[in-house]
């Protein structure tokens, strides 16, 4: 029993502090580095913040050379697939064109409306767009984010909105010189404030992890009374995405929840939009 | 003369490989998940470095291993140092096991990477859940054990092969 017991503390000993031949760290040593590395980074240590700062700017470039061949396969698997469900494409796409180019007139005027009401309240939305190039997309198990090639050089801020074409698909969670990340809607941690249109109802979107989003903080009768098509957008509450912006459209009611199909698809991104917005009374 | 030196230095690049590979996955952070699949990952570098550590240490320095950390959680935008300690935590086992073990044995090889998976991702979740209040997903990562414990034999045969190359190749 007791040679067992030194057997166990020789083996541990031995996988712990021997150095192999090439090794020039001791796995204890290493270990130790990570733990303070991690403790010191929960407390926003200034020197691993820095540290971090650096070999993001460097590991972010390394990062998009080397998906580069993953990325090629990637464009041509969804070529691909486009090509294979093309005439299928084609018909639904010409029953879409055909309902917007309806839906195209009466928006004109009611954006003709709405601007007459705004310079009525004296009230401007003055946005400004930076449009950056997705260096890489993260998707992993765990956070699902994407690095952007404009930083603070390019004056882009914490809580900045990112937009593909007119759809919301995140905001902007970590900002260096060159380069910046932002959190994609569908990560676990996402939640932003929503507005359900026709029914002119307040909620907060939650990403899932998954290419779905879902509605919390809602009245149940509401949750349950909800017919037809409706859209999500931005609701513009707490100040910090631009109102109006489309993010998904209510799918089904997956027992108590509210499933939203985001608009965009983030597997697919190439080129974002980061959109920064302040509501401004005319002089 | 030129041939002896192109062998020596194609040798010495064989030798690093694993080393390349592994800084190549966790900048790539190759994963597939294009193929619209849900329920499907499996996390490559655990394989890597679990059968390299186990297998020929020489190949994959514990020094690599801890800087492939740092990059990956960079580039995945988790708490640095965290891929570092999980890493690590594998080679720490794999270290155990070699220095238990008389004569390799798959199946036991197989079944103490489905302990150090389950270990290590269990780590990972308190980390991150626990003490950086970020939201994971339970069920993503049992999928992601469930896979990389399945495809380690389909890795296995691939390193394998390669290292039995490298050996002849020192050899010679």
């Amino acid at each position: 029993m007791a040679e067992s017991r030194d057997d166990f503390v020789i083996a541990v000993r031995s996988a712990f502090l021997k150095k192999a031949n090439k090794q020039k760290f001791s796995l204890l040593t290493l270990l130790i580095l990570s733990l303070i590395i991690i403790f010191l980074g929960s407390f926003n240590f200034k020197v691993i913040q820095y540290t971090k700062l650096g070999i993001n700017e460097l590991v972010y470039r390394f990062t998009y050379i080397a998906s580069i061949p993953e990325n090629y396969f990637k464009k041509y698997y969804f070529k691909i697939s486009e090509h294979l469900y093309l005439y299928d494409k084609f018909k639904e796409n010409q029953i879409i064109l055909k309902n917007l180019k309806e839906k195209k007139l009466s928006n004109d005027y009611l954006i003709l409306e709405n601007k007459k009401l705004r310079k009525l309240i004296n009230e401007t939305i003055q946005s400004e767009d930076i449009y950056a190039k997705v260096l890489a997309d993260n998707e992993s198990p765990y956070l699902k984010s994407i690095i952007l090639n404009k930083g603070s050089k390019d004056n882009v801020k914490m809580g900045m909105a990112i937009v593909d074409q007119s759809y919301l698909v995140g905001k902007i969670i970590e900002v260096n010189y060159t380069n910046s990340r932002a959190l994609l809607l569908s990560d676990l941690n996402s939640k932003i404030p929503v507005l359900l249109e026709p029914y002119d109802m307040q909620a907060v979107l939650s990403g899932t992890g998954q290419i779905y989003g879902v509605i919390e903080y809602t009245k149940e009768d509401y949750r349950y009374s909800m017919d037809g098509d409706v859209i999500v957008y931005t609701s513009g509450q707490g100040g910090l995405f631009k109102p109006g912006l489309p993010v998904g459209k209510l799918i089904k009611d997956n027992g108590n929840r509210s499933l939203i199909n985001f608009f965009s698809d983030f597997k697919q991104l190439d080129y974002v939009k980061i959109v920064s917005y302040e509501i401004g009374v005319n002089k | 003369m030129s041939s002896l030196e192109k062998n020596s230095f194609i040798k010495s690049i064989q030798f690093y490989v694993p080393s390349l590979i592994l800084l190549f996955s966790v900048f790539n952070e190759f994963d597939l998940n294009y193929l619209n699949i849900e329920y499907f990952s499996f996390n490559f570098v655990y394989i890597l470095i679990f059968y390299w550590t186990l297998k020929n240490p020489l190949h994959l320095s514990y020094g690599i291993i801890f800087l492939s950390g740092l990059v990956n959680d960079v580039v995945i935008g988790i708490p640095i140092g965290l891929s570092s300690f999980c890493y690590l935590l594998i080679c720490t086992v794999t270290a155990y096991l070699r220095n238990i073990t008389l004569s390799p044995n798959f199946i036991n090889d197989w079944i103490t990477l489905l302990f150090t998976l389950l270990l290590v991702n269990s780590v990972e979740v308190i980390f991150l859940d626990l003490i950086f209040s970020i939201h994971v997903d339970y069920t993503k990562f049992f999928v992601n054990t469930g896979f990389t414990f399945l495809f380690y034999p389909i890795f296995l045969i691939i390193f394998n092969n390669f290292e039995k190359k490298i050996r002849i190749r020192k050899n010679d």
